[in-house]
């Protein structure tokens, strides 16, 4: 081995060692900052939290884009769905007067929301644009009670981490951190574009986050649960969209 | 080739050593310096990864909704702008055909964005280590009596005629080349991140700017589509001339750094 490939291939280690050492140093901060997504592990583990983390330290507290009523689409897509259960025709039937969300985990008063009273809180109206992660968009007018307005009458505890939502639908679910939960434009949507949301597009409630992508806007939505620990539900990955393959964090 | 250039395109490479001519340098096998730094052959060759990665989920983020629009809205219920006559993986969408593909969204989103942040890194390196060092001023700049119509021209002609580069041009970049990776990298790299990051609802509530300036995020996934083909394009025609001027030297000269003898590449 002559010295000039034998000094490559030291410093080649060190820089190799050096890499290694300093992206465990970078895992270790970002784990103690909160900068890592549930499905951090696997193979897909350096992405997403680059995905995340990013979103953490660059939007946290940016709006999502606004439209003029000009703007509103005439031509709002419900996706497809899953055929609704017999238990959501039931309440269909009953114009959604028995419909509940129920409220558990770290709050002071667990319980349950009628649509009566989320309508009986202060409404807020967003036209922003709703985009499918397939590619396709549009934009409407959301009305609805902002998502922290609701935990704060749950009496929501100081190390509550994520809100985890649910729909009717029993493999659809899903969760954001207290950076959306609380942000001014979540909303538990009753309203679209004047008028009550129509079923095809997740009345008579879906969740509304509209700095992230079409599918974390939950439909039929049922139950809340506030956590510090994702690892609690389901596989522990923070939703079923990872379950089903595809990432936590949809703000890109 | 006159020996005038033979000089000229000696002084042009990154190489502190006196200019010879390419037939001498070509001679001393074991005493010569590298044709592509250790940092350009390792970027290379991980954009180049990162790339392929990229176009494959790219493909197969496409297929879910392989239609085109303009403005800031477009769905199945609005007209298309264009759309490509492929089958879709949504039964949403009306393909014409009679079947829908599995979907292949989940992974496909995971290794399209992982691929970037390799990229995106990547470039970072390449660009600053690029600008500190003098590569894009030696080797990538036009120089002196290249800077005309009539040299760009010449090299038109002489590879529109399939001639095969002289012994000296296997030691630098002639100018269409030189054209040509500028180009990808200061202009279309930069803006397929553009219109990456413009079609994220996260980021463009930070820089609204970023999507407003190219029309909406339909445009922007439109822009991002015919930039997407053009570093296809590039691809197949830069793997194209190194297949041209001979594939395995070449490939082995962006792994090692190392130039074989003439008779490789003759």
């Amino acid at each position: 081995m002559t010295d000039i490939s034998r000094r490559k291939l030291i410093s080649t280690g060190l820089a190799a060692a050096a890499g290694i050492t300093s992206l465990g140093v970078a895992a270790g901060l970002a784990k103690k900052y909160g900068l890592l997504p549930p499905d951090c592990g696997g193979i897909w583990g350096v992405g997403e939290t680059l995905n995340y983390a990013s979103y953490r330290l660059l939007t946290n507290h940016s709006m999502a884009r606004e439209f003029a009523r000009s703007e509103i689409s005439d031509k709002p897509l419900a996706n497809e769905m899953p055929p609704l259960s017999g238990a959501f025709k039931k309440l269909q039937a009953g114009d959604f007067a028995d419909w509940r969300i129920t409220v558990d985990g770290l709050v002071d008063r667990p319980g349950a929301f009628s649509l009566q009273q989320l309508k009986s809180y202060p409404s807020r109206s967003q036209i922003t644009q709703l985009a499918c992660e397939e590619g396709w968009s549009y934009v409407a007018e959301w009305t609805g009670v902002p998502l922290s307005h609701v935990l704060k009458v749950a009496g929501i505890q100081p190390h509550a981490k994520y809100v985890v939502y649910f729909s009717i639908d029993p493999d659809w679910w899903d969760s954001i951190d207290m950076g959306d939960a609380l942000h001014p434009q979540t909303f538990l949507a009753y309203g679209m574009n004047g008028g009550a949301l129509p079923v095809g597009h997740g009345g008579p409630v879906r969740m509304r986050v509209p700095r992230q992508l079409g599918y974390k806007n939950v439909k039929f939505i049922t139950h809340l649960a506030i956590t510090d620990d994702l690892k609690k539900f389901g596989k522990g990955l923070g939703s079923a969209s990872p379950e089903g393959g595809y990432a936590w964090y949809a703000g890109i | 080739m006159s020996a005038e250039k033979l000089i000229r395109m000696g002084e042009m490479q990154a190489t502190p050593q006196e200019p010879v001519s390419g037939a001498t340098r070509l001679s001393l096998s074991t005493a010569q310096p590298s044709r592509h730094s250790v940092l350009v052959r390792a970027t290379h060759w991980i954009t180049a990864l990162s790339f392929l990665a990229l176009l494959i989920s790219g493909v197969e983020i496409l297929i879910s909704h392989p239609r085109f629009y303009w403005g800031e809205n477009g769905n199945v219920l609005t007209p298309a702008l264009f759309k490509l006559p492929i089958p879709s993986s949504r039964s949403l969408v009306p393909t014409g055909y009679g079947f829908v593909l599995p979907d292949q969204n989940g992974w496909s989103r995971y290794l399209h964005f992982q691929s970037a942040w390799f990229l995106a890194l990547t470039g970072l390196i390449y660009v600053g280590a690029g600008l500190t060092s003098g590569h894009f001023r030696k080797n990538l700049l036009p120089h002196g009596e290249d800077v005309s119509w009539r040299a760009l021209w010449r090299t038109i002609v002489t590879h529109s005629r399939f001639e095969q580069p002289t012994a000296a041009e296997v030691w630098s970049y002639n100018l269409l080349q030189r054209l040509s990776y500028l180009f990808v990298i200061f202009v279309l790299f930069p803006l397929i991140i553009w219109t990456g990051l413009a079609m994220s609802p996260a980021f463009t509530s930070s820089f609204p700017a970023t999507v407003t300036l190219l029309g909406g995020r339909q445009s922007a996934r439109t822009i991002h589509f015919f930039v997407a083909v053009s570093l296809l394009l590039f691809l197949l025609l830069h793997v194209g001339m190194v297949w041209f001027v001979g594939f395995r030297s070449r490939l082995r000269t962006m792994i090692t750094g190392r130039i074989d003898g003439p008779q490789e590449d003759a």
